[in-house]
Protein backbone atom coordinates (compact mmCIF):
# COMPACT_ATOMS: atom_id res chain seq x y z
CA UNK A 1 0.00 0.00 0.00
CA UNK A 2 2.85 2.35 0.79
CA UNK A 3 3.97 4.21 -2.34
CA UNK A 4 7.44 5.53 -3.10
CA UNK A 5 5.87 8.87 -3.96
CA UNK A 6 3.86 10.10 -0.98
CA UNK A 7 1.87 12.53 -3.14
CA UNK A 8 0.74 9.70 -5.39
CA UNK A 9 -1.02 7.86 -2.58
CA UNK A 10 -4.80 7.86 -2.64
CA UNK A 11 -6.03 10.57 -0.26
CA UNK A 12 -8.10 9.53 2.73
CA UNK A 13 -10.44 12.48 2.16
CA UNK A 14 -10.72 14.67 -0.91
CA UNK A 15 -12.99 17.72 -1.36
CA UNK A 16 -13.34 19.44 -4.72
CA UNK A 17 -15.18 22.76 -4.93
CA UNK A 18 -17.56 21.72 -2.20
CA UNK A 19 -20.40 24.09 -1.33
CA UNK A 20 -22.82 23.52 1.50
CA UNK A 21 -25.95 25.33 2.59
CA UNK A 22 -28.70 24.30 5.03
CA UNK A 23 -32.09 24.64 3.40
CA UNK A 24 -32.44 27.99 1.67
CA UNK A 25 -29.91 29.72 3.94
CA UNK A 26 -26.59 31.21 2.89
CA UNK A 27 -23.67 28.94 1.96
CA UNK A 28 -21.86 27.79 5.10
CA UNK A 29 -18.98 26.50 3.00
CA UNK A 30 -18.01 27.78 -0.46
CA UNK A 31 -15.62 26.24 -2.96
CA UNK A 32 -13.77 24.18 -0.38
CA UNK A 33 -11.05 22.00 -1.89
CA UNK A 34 -8.46 19.98 0.06
CA UNK A 35 -6.94 16.54 0.47
CA UNK A 36 -6.09 14.62 3.58
CA UNK A 37 -3.17 12.28 2.93
CA UNK A 38 -2.81 8.90 4.63
CA UNK A 39 -0.91 9.04 7.95
CA UNK A 40 -1.13 12.86 7.97
CA UNK A 41 -1.84 15.11 10.97
CA UNK A 42 -3.69 18.41 10.66
CA UNK A 43 -5.63 20.96 12.59
CA UNK A 44 -8.89 22.41 11.39
CA UNK A 45 -9.35 25.87 12.84
CA UNK A 46 -11.24 29.10 12.46
CA UNK A 47 -13.56 31.28 14.49
CA UNK A 48 -16.78 29.92 15.95
CA UNK A 49 -19.46 29.51 13.30
CA UNK A 50 -16.88 29.32 10.50
CA UNK A 51 -18.16 25.88 9.48
CA UNK A 52 -15.72 23.52 11.24
CA UNK A 53 -18.41 21.22 12.52
CA UNK A 54 -20.16 21.26 9.12
CA UNK A 55 -16.89 20.27 7.45
CA UNK A 56 -16.45 17.40 9.92
CA UNK A 57 -20.05 16.31 9.34
CA UNK A 58 -19.39 16.29 5.59
CA UNK A 59 -16.36 14.03 6.13
CA UNK A 60 -18.44 11.84 8.47
CA UNK A 61 -21.07 11.62 5.71
CA UNK A 62 -23.83 12.70 8.07
CA UNK A 63 -24.71 15.52 5.65
CA UNK A 64 -24.30 15.67 1.88
CA UNK A 65 -22.75 18.63 0.02
CA UNK A 66 -25.01 20.99 -1.92
CA UNK A 67 -22.45 21.03 -4.71
CA UNK A 68 -18.97 19.76 -5.42
CA UNK A 69 -17.41 16.34 -4.93
CA UNK A 70 -16.56 14.60 -1.67
CA UNK A 71 -14.50 11.41 -1.74
CA UNK A 72 -13.73 9.38 1.36
CA UNK A 73 -11.23 6.51 1.19
CA UNK A 74 -11.27 6.92 -2.58
CA UNK A 75 -15.03 6.54 -2.87
CA UNK A 76 -17.16 9.35 -4.24
CA UNK A 77 -20.00 9.67 -1.74
CA UNK A 78 -22.93 11.07 -3.76
CA UNK A 79 -25.40 8.24 -4.24
CA UNK A 80 -23.39 5.87 -2.04
CA UNK A 81 -25.30 2.81 -0.83
CA UNK A 82 -26.21 2.47 2.84
CA UNK A 83 -23.97 -0.62 3.09
CA UNK A 84 -20.93 1.16 1.63
CA UNK A 85 -21.62 4.11 3.94
CA UNK A 86 -21.49 1.82 6.97
CA UNK A 87 -18.24 0.33 5.64
CA UNK A 88 -16.66 3.79 5.34
CA UNK A 89 -17.82 4.84 8.80
CA UNK A 90 -16.25 1.74 10.32
CA UNK A 91 -12.87 3.02 9.10
CA UNK A 92 -13.34 6.34 10.92
CA UNK A 93 -13.16 7.21 14.57
CA UNK A 94 -14.84 10.34 15.84
CA UNK A 95 -14.58 12.27 19.10
CA UNK A 96 -17.49 14.65 19.51
CA UNK A 97 -17.23 17.93 21.32
CA UNK A 98 -20.05 16.81 23.62
CA UNK A 99 -18.65 13.20 23.81
CA UNK A 100 -21.96 11.54 22.89
CA UNK A 101 -21.48 8.61 25.24
CA UNK A 102 -24.60 6.51 25.72
CA UNK A 103 -25.72 7.18 29.28
CA UNK A 104 -27.36 3.80 29.83
CA UNK A 105 -24.20 1.85 28.95
CA UNK A 106 -21.14 1.54 31.18
CA UNK A 107 -17.80 3.05 30.18
CA UNK A 108 -16.67 -0.43 29.11
CA UNK A 109 -19.78 -0.95 26.96
CA UNK A 110 -19.46 2.51 25.42
CA UNK A 111 -15.85 1.91 24.42
CA UNK A 112 -16.68 -1.56 23.10
CA UNK A 113 -19.57 -0.23 20.98
CA UNK A 114 -17.73 0.04 17.60
CA UNK A 115 -16.62 -3.60 17.91
CA UNK A 116 -20.00 -4.76 19.16
CA UNK A 117 -21.89 -3.24 16.20
CA UNK A 118 -19.55 -5.11 13.87
CA UNK A 119 -21.20 -8.24 15.21
CA UNK A 120 -18.16 -9.47 17.13
CA UNK A 121 -18.72 -11.61 20.21
CA UNK A 122 -18.06 -10.02 23.56
CA UNK A 123 -15.40 -12.61 24.40
CA UNK A 124 -13.40 -11.71 21.29
CA UNK A 125 -12.87 -8.06 22.27
CA UNK A 126 -13.13 -8.04 26.07
CA UNK A 127 -9.38 -8.09 26.73
CA UNK A 128 -8.75 -5.49 24.03
CA UNK A 129 -11.27 -3.05 25.48
CA UNK A 130 -10.10 -3.54 29.06
CA UNK A 131 -6.49 -3.00 27.96
CA UNK A 132 -7.33 0.24 26.17
CA UNK A 133 -9.42 1.46 29.10
CA UNK A 134 -6.50 0.85 31.47
CA UNK A 135 -4.20 2.57 29.01
CA UNK A 136 -6.32 5.75 28.95
CA UNK A 137 -6.51 5.61 32.74
CA UNK A 138 -10.11 4.42 33.05
CA UNK A 139 -9.30 0.93 34.33
CA UNK A 140 -10.99 1.65 37.64
CA UNK A 141 -13.96 3.39 36.06
CA UNK A 142 -15.04 0.82 33.48
CA UNK A 143 -18.24 -0.07 35.36
CA UNK A 144 -19.29 3.53 35.84
CA UNK A 145 -22.11 5.01 33.80
CA UNK A 146 -21.14 8.20 31.90
CA UNK A 147 -23.23 10.58 34.06
CA UNK A 148 -20.96 9.63 36.97
CA UNK A 149 -17.72 10.41 35.06
CA UNK A 150 -15.87 13.71 35.26
CA UNK A 151 -15.42 15.84 32.12
CA UNK A 152 -11.88 14.56 31.62
CA UNK A 153 -12.97 10.93 32.11
CA UNK A 154 -15.77 11.33 29.61
CA UNK A 155 -13.30 12.85 27.18
CA UNK A 156 -10.95 9.89 27.54
CA UNK A 157 -13.83 7.40 27.22
CA UNK A 158 -14.93 9.14 24.00
CA UNK A 159 -11.36 9.01 22.68
CA UNK A 160 -11.00 5.35 23.63
CA UNK A 161 -14.26 4.61 21.77
CA UNK A 162 -12.87 6.38 18.70
CA UNK A 163 -9.62 4.40 18.89
CA UNK A 164 -10.82 0.91 19.74
CA UNK A 165 -11.49 -0.19 16.16
CA UNK A 166 -8.08 1.15 14.99
CA UNK A 167 -9.53 3.65 12.51
CA UNK A 168 -7.73 4.85 9.37
CA UNK A 169 -9.04 8.35 10.01
CA UNK A 170 -9.65 10.04 13.35
CA UNK A 171 -11.81 13.15 13.55
CA UNK A 172 -11.89 15.07 16.82
CA UNK A 173 -14.12 18.10 17.38
CA UNK A 174 -12.67 20.42 20.06
CA UNK A 175 -11.20 17.47 21.98
CA UNK A 176 -9.47 19.78 24.42
CA UNK A 177 -12.36 22.18 24.81
CA UNK A 178 -13.61 20.78 28.11
CA UNK A 179 -10.38 19.93 29.87
CA UNK A 180 -7.64 21.82 31.67
CA UNK A 181 -4.51 22.71 29.66
CA UNK A 182 -2.43 19.94 31.23
CA UNK A 183 -4.88 17.21 30.23
CA UNK A 184 -5.29 18.92 26.84
CA UNK A 185 -1.57 18.49 26.14
CA UNK A 186 -1.64 14.87 27.25
CA UNK A 187 -4.59 14.17 24.95
CA UNK A 188 -2.68 15.82 22.11
CA UNK A 189 0.26 13.48 22.74
CA UNK A 190 -2.20 10.63 22.52
CA UNK A 191 -3.35 11.76 19.08
CA UNK A 192 0.25 12.16 17.90
CA UNK A 193 1.02 8.65 19.11
CA UNK A 194 -1.94 7.33 17.18
CA UNK A 195 -0.82 9.25 14.09
CA UNK A 196 2.61 7.63 14.31
CA UNK A 197 0.88 4.26 14.17
CA UNK A 198 -0.62 5.18 10.79
CA UNK A 199 -3.93 6.91 11.43
CA UNK A 200 -4.73 10.19 9.66
CA UNK A 201 -5.81 12.71 12.28
CA UNK A 202 -7.95 15.83 11.91
CA UNK A 203 -8.39 17.94 15.05
CA UNK A 204 -10.87 20.76 14.94
CA UNK A 205 -9.90 23.36 17.51
CA UNK A 206 -9.39 27.05 18.11
CA UNK A 207 -6.98 26.46 20.96
CA UNK A 208 -3.76 28.12 19.75
CA UNK A 209 -1.86 26.70 22.72
CA UNK A 210 -2.46 23.20 21.32
CA UNK A 211 -1.76 24.19 17.71
CA UNK A 212 1.49 25.93 18.54
CA UNK A 213 2.71 22.83 20.35
CA UNK A 214 2.77 20.78 17.14
CA UNK A 215 4.23 21.58 13.78
CA UNK A 216 1.32 20.41 11.64
CA UNK A 217 -0.68 21.55 8.67
CA UNK A 218 -3.46 23.98 9.54
CA UNK A 219 -6.72 24.14 7.62
CA UNK A 220 -8.16 27.56 8.42
CA UNK A 221 -11.85 28.22 7.78
CA UNK A 222 -13.04 31.81 7.55
CA UNK A 223 -16.32 33.09 6.15
CA UNK A 224 -17.03 29.74 4.57
CA UNK A 225 -13.75 29.49 2.68
CA UNK A 226 -10.78 27.29 3.42
CA UNK A 227 -7.13 28.35 3.53
CA UNK A 228 -4.35 25.80 4.00
CA UNK A 229 -1.27 26.76 6.03
CA UNK A 230 1.39 24.13 5.46
CA UNK B 1 -2.76 8.26 31.79
CA UNK B 2 0.33 7.15 29.99
CA UNK B 3 1.17 7.62 26.35
CA UNK B 4 3.96 5.11 26.05
CA UNK B 5 2.41 2.78 23.56
CA UNK B 6 -1.12 2.35 22.35
CA UNK B 7 -2.15 -1.28 22.86
CA UNK B 8 -1.95 -3.20 19.65
CA UNK B 9 -5.53 -4.19 19.27
CA UNK B 10 -5.87 -6.86 16.66
CA UNK B 11 -9.38 -8.22 16.15
CA UNK B 12 -9.67 -11.75 17.38
CA UNK B 13 -6.10 -11.87 18.65
CA UNK B 14 -7.16 -12.21 22.24
CA UNK B 15 -10.20 -14.40 21.84
CA UNK B 16 -10.20 -17.58 23.85
CA UNK B 17 -7.44 -16.40 26.16
CA UNK B 18 -8.77 -13.54 28.25
CA UNK B 19 -6.28 -12.08 30.68
CA UNK B 20 -6.74 -13.46 34.19
CA UNK B 21 -6.72 -9.90 35.47
CA UNK B 22 -10.02 -9.12 33.74
CA UNK B 23 -12.69 -7.99 36.13
CA UNK B 24 -15.02 -10.89 36.76
CA UNK B 25 -18.16 -8.84 37.21
CA UNK B 26 -17.80 -6.90 33.97
CA UNK B 27 -21.23 -5.75 32.88
CA UNK B 28 -21.65 -6.79 29.28
CA UNK B 29 -23.99 -6.33 26.37
CA UNK B 30 -26.73 -4.36 28.02
CA UNK B 31 -29.46 -3.61 25.46
CA UNK B 32 -28.40 -0.83 23.10
CA UNK B 33 -31.79 0.82 23.35
CA UNK B 34 -32.61 1.84 26.92
CA UNK B 35 -35.25 -0.49 28.32
CA UNK B 36 -37.74 -0.27 31.14
CA UNK B 37 -38.60 3.35 30.67
CA UNK B 38 -42.02 4.65 31.71
CA UNK B 39 -43.10 4.61 28.04
CA UNK B 40 -41.97 0.98 27.71
CA UNK B 41 -43.92 -0.06 30.80
CA UNK B 42 -47.03 1.72 29.50
CA UNK B 43 -46.70 -0.04 26.15
CA UNK B 44 -46.34 -3.43 27.89
CA UNK B 45 -49.49 -2.60 29.90
CA UNK B 46 -51.42 -1.63 26.73
CA UNK B 47 -50.33 -4.85 25.02
CA UNK B 48 -51.29 -6.85 28.13
CA UNK B 49 -54.77 -5.29 28.21
CA UNK B 50 -55.33 -5.77 24.48
CA UNK B 51 -54.11 -9.38 24.63
CA UNK B 52 -56.39 -10.01 27.61
CA UNK B 53 -59.42 -8.69 25.70
CA UNK B 54 -58.47 -10.61 22.56
CA UNK B 55 -57.98 -13.74 24.68
CA UNK B 56 -61.45 -13.34 26.22
CA UNK B 57 -62.99 -12.91 22.75
CA UNK B 58 -61.18 -15.93 21.37
CA UNK B 59 -62.02 -18.07 24.41
CA UNK B 60 -65.70 -17.07 24.29
CA UNK B 61 -65.89 -17.76 20.56
CA UNK B 62 -64.21 -21.13 21.07
CA UNK B 63 -66.63 -21.98 23.88
CA UNK B 64 -69.67 -21.11 21.75
CA UNK B 65 -68.29 -23.03 18.79
CA UNK B 66 -67.61 -26.13 20.92
CA UNK B 67 -71.02 -26.07 22.64
CA UNK B 68 -72.84 -25.39 19.36
CA UNK B 69 -71.01 -28.25 17.68
CA UNK B 70 -71.92 -30.61 20.53
CA UNK B 71 -75.53 -29.50 20.53
CA UNK B 72 -75.74 -29.73 16.76
CA UNK B 73 -74.27 -33.20 16.91
CA UNK B 74 -76.85 -34.33 19.45
CA UNK B 75 -79.79 -32.79 17.60
CA UNK B 76 -78.67 -33.99 14.21
CA UNK B 77 -78.58 -37.56 15.51
CA UNK B 78 -82.31 -37.54 16.08
CA UNK B 79 -85.23 -37.25 13.69
CA UNK B 80 -88.92 -37.52 14.49
CA UNK B 81 -91.87 -38.96 12.62
CA UNK B 82 -95.15 -37.30 13.46
CA UNK B 83 -98.41 -39.11 12.93
CA UNK B 84 -101.50 -36.94 12.93
CA UNK B 85 -104.74 -38.65 13.92
CA UNK B 86 -107.48 -38.15 11.40
CA UNK B 87 -111.10 -39.33 11.47
CA UNK B 88 -111.63 -42.79 10.12
CA UNK B 89 -108.06 -43.94 10.56
CA UNK B 90 -106.52 -46.19 13.12
CA UNK B 91 -103.67 -44.22 14.64
CA UNK B 92 -102.06 -47.27 16.20
CA UNK B 93 -102.01 -49.06 12.82
CA UNK B 94 -100.52 -45.95 11.18
CA UNK B 95 -97.92 -45.77 13.92
CA UNK B 96 -96.97 -49.41 13.51
CA UNK B 97 -96.70 -48.99 9.76
CA UNK B 98 -94.52 -45.91 10.03
CA UNK B 99 -92.32 -47.61 12.65
CA UNK B 100 -91.98 -50.61 10.35
CA UNK B 101 -90.90 -48.38 7.49
CA UNK B 102 -88.35 -46.71 9.75
CA UNK B 103 -86.97 -50.00 11.02
CA UNK B 104 -86.48 -51.23 7.49
CA UNK B 105 -84.23 -48.23 6.78
CA UNK B 106 -80.61 -49.35 7.27
CA UNK B 107 -79.25 -46.08 8.75
CA UNK B 108 -81.66 -46.00 11.68
CA UNK B 109 -80.11 -47.33 14.88
CA UNK B 110 -83.09 -47.09 17.19
CA UNK B 111 -86.80 -46.54 16.82
CA UNK B 112 -88.92 -45.55 19.77
CA UNK B 113 -92.63 -45.15 19.49
CA UNK B 114 -94.10 -42.76 22.04
CA UNK B 115 -97.21 -44.19 23.61
CA UNK B 116 -100.39 -42.16 23.85
CA UNK B 117 -99.71 -41.47 27.53
CA UNK B 118 -96.20 -40.28 26.72
CA UNK B 119 -97.48 -38.02 23.93
CA UNK B 120 -99.99 -36.49 26.29
CA UNK B 121 -97.37 -35.99 28.95
CA UNK B 122 -95.36 -33.94 26.46
CA UNK B 123 -98.24 -31.48 26.40
CA UNK B 124 -98.40 -31.14 30.15
CA UNK B 125 -96.07 -28.15 30.41
CA UNK B 126 -98.43 -26.18 28.18
CA UNK B 127 -101.83 -27.51 29.11
CA UNK B 128 -101.31 -28.52 32.72
CA UNK B 129 -101.80 -31.95 34.27
CA UNK B 130 -104.94 -33.83 35.18
CA UNK B 131 -106.80 -33.06 31.96
CA UNK B 132 -108.57 -35.69 29.96
CA UNK B 133 -107.01 -35.42 26.52
CA UNK B 134 -108.63 -38.51 25.09
CA UNK B 135 -110.98 -36.46 22.93
CA UNK B 136 -108.25 -34.30 21.52
CA UNK B 137 -106.44 -35.37 18.36
CA UNK B 138 -102.99 -35.46 19.96
CA UNK B 139 -100.32 -36.19 17.34
CA UNK B 140 -98.14 -39.20 18.02
CA UNK B 141 -94.42 -39.32 17.70
CA UNK B 142 -91.80 -41.85 16.74
CA UNK B 143 -88.28 -40.84 17.77
CA UNK B 144 -85.57 -42.24 15.50
CA UNK B 145 -81.92 -42.33 16.46
CA UNK B 146 -79.56 -42.31 13.51
CA UNK B 147 -76.60 -44.62 13.28
CA UNK B 148 -73.46 -42.45 13.50
CA UNK B 149 -71.52 -44.76 11.23
CA UNK B 150 -74.11 -45.41 8.56
CA UNK B 151 -75.69 -42.52 6.73
CA UNK B 152 -79.47 -42.84 6.73
CA UNK B 153 -81.33 -41.96 3.56
CA UNK B 154 -83.90 -39.63 5.06
CA UNK B 155 -85.16 -38.62 1.63
CA UNK B 156 -86.16 -42.18 0.84
CA UNK B 157 -87.79 -42.57 4.25
CA UNK B 158 -89.71 -39.35 3.75
CA UNK B 159 -90.87 -40.47 0.30
CA UNK B 160 -91.84 -43.87 1.71
CA UNK B 161 -93.92 -42.28 4.48
CA UNK B 162 -95.62 -39.97 2.02
CA UNK B 163 -96.51 -42.87 -0.18
CA UNK B 164 -97.72 -45.18 2.58
CA UNK B 165 -99.43 -42.63 4.80
CA UNK B 166 -100.19 -39.56 2.70
CA UNK B 167 -101.28 -36.52 4.73
CA UNK B 168 -100.88 -38.41 7.99
CA UNK B 169 -97.17 -38.94 8.57
CA UNK B 170 -94.40 -36.38 8.26
CA UNK B 171 -90.70 -36.54 8.95
CA UNK B 172 -88.98 -33.74 10.87
CA UNK B 173 -85.16 -33.76 10.61
CA UNK B 174 -84.74 -30.45 12.51
CA UNK B 175 -82.86 -29.02 9.53
CA UNK B 176 -84.34 -25.57 10.05
CA UNK B 177 -83.26 -25.45 13.71
CA UNK B 178 -79.86 -26.77 12.90
CA UNK B 179 -79.40 -24.15 10.23
CA UNK B 180 -80.44 -21.36 12.59
CA UNK B 181 -78.20 -22.66 15.34
CA UNK B 182 -75.32 -23.01 12.95
CA UNK B 183 -75.85 -19.47 11.63
CA UNK B 184 -76.00 -18.02 15.14
CA UNK B 185 -72.89 -19.91 16.28
CA UNK B 186 -71.06 -18.99 13.06
CA UNK B 187 -71.95 -15.32 13.52
CA UNK B 188 -70.72 -15.38 17.11
CA UNK B 189 -67.45 -17.04 16.16
CA UNK B 190 -67.08 -14.59 13.24
CA UNK B 191 -67.57 -11.63 15.58
CA UNK B 192 -65.02 -13.15 17.97
CA UNK B 193 -62.43 -13.56 15.20
CA UNK B 194 -63.18 -10.04 13.96
CA UNK B 195 -62.63 -8.63 17.45
CA UNK B 196 -59.36 -10.54 17.82
CA UNK B 197 -58.15 -9.12 14.49
CA UNK B 198 -59.22 -5.61 15.51
CA UNK B 199 -57.38 -5.92 18.80
CA UNK B 200 -54.23 -7.15 17.02
CA UNK B 201 -54.45 -4.22 14.58
CA UNK B 202 -54.82 -1.88 17.57
CA UNK B 203 -51.73 -3.51 19.11
CA UNK B 204 -49.81 -2.92 15.88
CA UNK B 205 -50.87 0.75 15.79
CA UNK B 206 -50.00 1.26 19.46
CA UNK B 207 -46.58 -0.25 18.79
CA UNK B 208 -46.08 1.98 15.72
CA UNK B 209 -46.71 5.08 17.82
CA UNK B 210 -44.57 3.81 20.67
CA UNK B 211 -41.70 2.94 18.31
CA UNK B 212 -41.83 6.35 16.68
CA UNK B 213 -41.78 7.92 20.14
CA UNK B 214 -38.88 5.72 21.20
CA UNK B 215 -36.97 6.57 18.00
CA UNK B 216 -37.52 10.27 18.57
CA UNK B 217 -36.44 10.12 22.21
CA UNK B 218 -33.46 7.91 21.33
CA UNK B 219 -32.41 9.99 18.34
CA UNK B 220 -29.00 10.52 19.90
CA UNK B 221 -28.52 6.81 20.52
CA UNK B 222 -29.40 6.11 16.89
CA UNK B 223 -26.98 8.81 15.70
CA UNK B 224 -24.14 7.49 17.83
CA UNK B 225 -24.81 3.94 16.65
CA UNK B 226 -24.59 5.18 13.05
CA UNK B 227 -21.31 6.97 13.73
CA UNK B 228 -19.69 3.98 15.38
CA UNK B 229 -20.49 1.93 12.29
CA UNK B 230 -23.86 0.28 12.94
CA UNK B 231 -25.99 -0.24 9.85
CA UNK B 232 -29.76 0.33 9.71
CA UNK B 233 -30.44 -3.37 10.02
CA UNK B 234 -28.43 -3.60 13.24
CA UNK B 235 -30.26 -0.60 14.72
CA UNK B 236 -33.64 -1.97 13.60
CA UNK B 237 -32.77 -5.28 15.26
CA UNK B 238 -31.83 -3.52 18.51
CA UNK B 239 -35.21 -1.77 18.58
CA UNK B 240 -37.02 -4.90 17.49
CA UNK B 241 -35.41 -6.89 20.30
CA UNK B 242 -36.48 -4.33 22.84
CA UNK B 243 -40.06 -4.12 21.57
CA UNK B 244 -40.33 -7.89 21.14
CA UNK B 245 -39.33 -8.16 24.81
CA UNK B 246 -42.02 -5.66 25.78
CA UNK B 247 -44.54 -7.46 23.56
CA UNK B 248 -43.62 -10.82 25.06
CA UNK B 249 -44.04 -9.45 28.57
CA UNK B 250 -47.36 -7.76 27.73
CA UNK B 251 -48.60 -10.77 25.75
CA UNK B 252 -47.67 -13.21 28.52
CA UNK B 253 -49.36 -11.11 31.20
CA UNK B 254 -52.49 -10.56 29.06
CA UNK B 255 -52.79 -14.20 27.98
CA UNK B 256 -52.05 -15.37 31.53
CA UNK B 257 -54.81 -13.14 32.94
CA UNK B 258 -57.26 -14.33 30.27
CA UNK B 259 -56.51 -18.00 31.08
CA UNK B 260 -56.81 -17.26 34.79
CA UNK B 261 -60.16 -15.55 34.16
CA UNK B 262 -61.47 -18.61 32.29
CA UNK B 263 -60.23 -20.96 35.00
CA UNK B 264 -61.85 -18.89 37.77
CA UNK B 265 -65.13 -18.47 35.83
CA UNK B 266 -65.10 -22.21 35.12
CA UNK B 267 -64.70 -23.00 38.82
CA UNK B 268 -67.47 -20.52 39.75
CA UNK B 269 -69.75 -21.97 37.05
CA UNK B 270 -69.10 -25.49 38.33
CA UNK B 271 -69.89 -24.37 41.88
CA UNK B 272 -73.11 -22.69 40.73
CA UNK B 273 -74.17 -25.71 38.69
CA UNK B 274 -75.40 -27.51 41.79
CA UNK B 275 -78.28 -25.00 42.06
CA UNK B 276 -81.32 -25.15 39.78
CA UNK B 277 -80.40 -21.89 38.06
CA UNK B 278 -76.95 -23.28 37.19
CA UNK B 279 -78.49 -26.31 35.58
CA UNK B 280 -80.78 -24.12 33.51
CA UNK B 281 -77.86 -21.97 32.42
CA UNK B 282 -75.81 -25.00 31.50
CA UNK B 283 -78.67 -26.53 29.57
CA UNK B 284 -78.99 -23.30 27.59
CA UNK B 285 -75.40 -22.27 27.10
CA UNK B 286 -73.48 -25.46 27.62
CA UNK B 287 -70.60 -26.06 29.99
CA UNK B 288 -68.39 -23.10 30.90
CA UNK B 289 -65.06 -24.48 29.78
CA UNK B 290 -62.89 -23.59 26.82
CA UNK B 291 -60.94 -26.82 26.53
CA UNK B 292 -57.36 -27.30 25.43
CA UNK B 293 -57.99 -25.71 22.06
CA UNK B 294 -59.38 -22.60 23.76
CA UNK B 295 -56.37 -22.27 26.06
CA UNK B 296 -54.05 -22.88 23.11
CA UNK B 297 -55.74 -20.12 21.11
CA UNK B 298 -55.36 -17.68 24.03
CA UNK B 299 -51.65 -18.54 24.28
CA UNK B 300 -51.36 -18.23 20.50
CA UNK B 301 -52.85 -14.73 20.68
CA UNK B 302 -50.20 -13.77 23.26
CA UNK B 303 -47.47 -15.10 20.96
CA UNK B 304 -48.96 -13.36 17.91
CA UNK B 305 -49.21 -10.07 19.84
CA UNK B 306 -45.48 -10.34 20.69
CA UNK B 307 -44.57 -11.16 17.09
CA UNK B 308 -46.73 -8.31 15.79
CA UNK B 309 -44.94 -6.00 18.22
CA UNK B 310 -41.50 -7.12 17.03
CA UNK B 311 -42.28 -7.02 13.31
CA UNK B 312 -44.16 -3.70 13.43
CA UNK B 313 -41.38 -2.03 15.42
CA UNK B 314 -38.79 -3.30 12.95
CA UNK B 315 -40.75 -1.99 9.94
CA UNK B 316 -41.34 1.34 11.70
CA UNK B 317 -37.64 1.73 12.51
CA UNK B 318 -36.60 0.87 8.95
CA UNK B 319 -39.04 3.47 7.61
CA UNK B 320 -37.89 6.01 10.17
CA UNK B 321 -34.23 5.50 9.28
CA UNK B 322 -34.92 5.63 5.55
Amino acid sequence: MKSLLPGAERPVVQFENVGMRYGLGPEVLSDVSFRIAPRSFQFLTGPSGAGKTTLLRLILLSVRPTRGLVSVFGEEVSGISAKALTGLRRRMGVVFQDFRLLDHLTTYENVALPLRVQGRTEASYRAEVVELLRWVGLGERMHALPPLLSGGEKQRAAIARALIARPDLLLADEPTGNVDPGLGRRLLRLFLELNKLGTSVVIATHDFGIMDAVDARRMVLGEGRLRIEE
Amino acid sequence: MSTQAIPRARPGSTSGAPSPALPAQLRRNAPLVPTDTAAGRSLAAVIAILTFLAGLCAGAAEMVAANAAQWQGDVAQEVTIQIRPSPGRDVEADLARAAGLARSEPGIAETRVFSKAEAERLLEPWLGSGLDLSDLPVPRLIALKLDRNKGADLKRLRAGLLEALPGVASLDDHALWLQRLSTAAGAFVGIGIGLVILVLVATGLAVTFATRGAMASNREVVEVLHFVGADDDYIAKAFQRRFFGLGLRGGAIGAGCAILAFVILGILARAARSGPAGQEVEALFGAFQIGLRGYASVVLIGVIASLVTGVVSRITVRRFLA
